[in-house]
């Protein structure tokens, strides 16, 4: 299989957590996002009631999809940084460690400058997480709990 | 590639229909969206051109109910099937744990099928999957129309490994559950041979 399979665990999501969490604060962003390539909503932070969150994360990867696609077209690896400016909200996105997209959502209480900066920072530190994450995911030994499935668990999904 | 977090107890897997374009993809969709509890669906978004073709994918997020403790979650995308739209099919298939092909059963689509259907297998090659390695199955759908190939040669054209697959008559939403529930089973299925 080309990508591995995205597991995530207790430790982990509380440290992409809490980079999520200080994201918000220190770029002074309304939400931060991260979302796997495929879509899924990993964390989130800040004012996410106001957001249809699995919406925008399915939509957020699309766009990184089709972005990638044009970078093959012009031979480029991939663009890794993407900005969308509106009247009120802006969207950063950025692509870490090419495996998880970061979406920062902001309006005019903060600066472009700032969030870049802050973006920056926080990449560094989760794409050392996602990696260590990755690592663990590929050892073999790793216990899972669908081994134990049984066909009767799976036909009683649909039984109602 | 199914998502599987341990701290909500979710596994999110990602299912995608295929098919020639206006064979009733994003029918199975909207059916499936009409027919769903509010609680256990997300927003249906499709990205359409004005004339309600889709341009880059529809999206339905979908909750089956729990498994083990774990809450299952599958998200369900449709391609476009034009045929020049092959570059955004490509992407939708990222990541894919499951796939529908949906065949338009008239006569007069007989050859798109096979098309689409060569279409899938050389888009998922490129992404490194195999179609005879996923959870795979198919549906012969518009079954209700006046000029349609019988089931044994739609199968016999399309179905040669003999997968699970199902007739289906999508406006009224005849075959659409059991397909999805088929490809659903198969995920899991495949989440448990595989030990997630
Ligand atoms: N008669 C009939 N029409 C269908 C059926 N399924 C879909 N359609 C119609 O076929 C057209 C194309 O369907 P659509 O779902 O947009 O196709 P897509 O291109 O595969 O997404 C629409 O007008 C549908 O109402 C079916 O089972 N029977
Ligand atoms: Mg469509």
């Amino acid at each position: 299989m080309t990508n591995p399979q995205m597991v995530m665990y207790e430790e982990e999501f509380n440290q992409i957590q809490a980079i999520v969490d200080r994201l918000v604060k220190e770029a002074n962003a309304r939400v931060v996002f991260i979302i796997d390539k495929n879509g899924q909503l990993i964390a989130a932070s800040g004012d996410t009631e106001q957001i249809d969150t699995t919406s925008l994360a399915s939509l957020t990867a699309g766009n990184i999809a089709a972005t990638g696609g044009m970078a093959k077209l012009l031979r480029e690896s991939e663009f890794t940084t993407q900005f969308h400016e509106g009247e009120q909200s802006n969207i950063h996105i950025q692509l870490v460690g090419n495996r998880v997209i970061l979406v920062v959502i902001f309006d005019n209480k903060t600066s472009l400058g700032l969030v870049r900066l802050r973006v920056k920072k926080a990449s560094e530190e989760l794409n050392r997480i996602f990696e260590a994450l990755l690592q663990k995911v590929q050892d073999p030994a790793r216990e899972t709990p669908f081994a134990e499935i049984t066909d009767d668990d799976i036909d009683n999904l649909f039984n109602d | 590639m199914s998502f599987i977090n341990y701290l909500s107890r979710e596994i999110n897997c990602k299912i995608v229909y295929y098919g020639p374009g206006l064979c009733g993809k994003t029918t199975n969709l909207q059916f499936i969206y009409n027919k769903t509890n509010p609680e256990a669906k997300g927003k249906m978004i499709s990205l359409a051109t004005e004339t309600e073709r889709t341009l880059f994918f529809d999206f339905l997020p979908l909750a089956l109910g729990e498994i083990r403790g774990f809450k299952t979650r599958f998200h369900l995308y449709t391609v476009p099937g034009q045929v020049f739209y092959d570059a955004s099919r490509k992407l939708i298939l990222k990541g894919v744990d499951g796939v529908v092909f949906v065949a338009d059963s008239q006569i007069a689509r007989m050859e798109a099928n096979l098309e689409s259907l060569e279409n899938l297998r050389t888009n998922l090659a490129e992404q490194g999957y195999s179609l005879d390695k996923l959870p795979y199955v198919i549906q012969y759908n518009k079954r209700d129309m006046p000029s349609i190939a019988p089931v044994e040669e739609l199968r016999a054209m399309l179905n040669p490994g003999n997968v699970p697959d199902f007739e289906a008559v999508a406006v009224s939403g005849g075959g659409v559950f059991d397909t999805l529930k088929a490809i659903a089973k198969l995920v899991l299925t495949e989440l448990k041979r595989s030990g997630g």
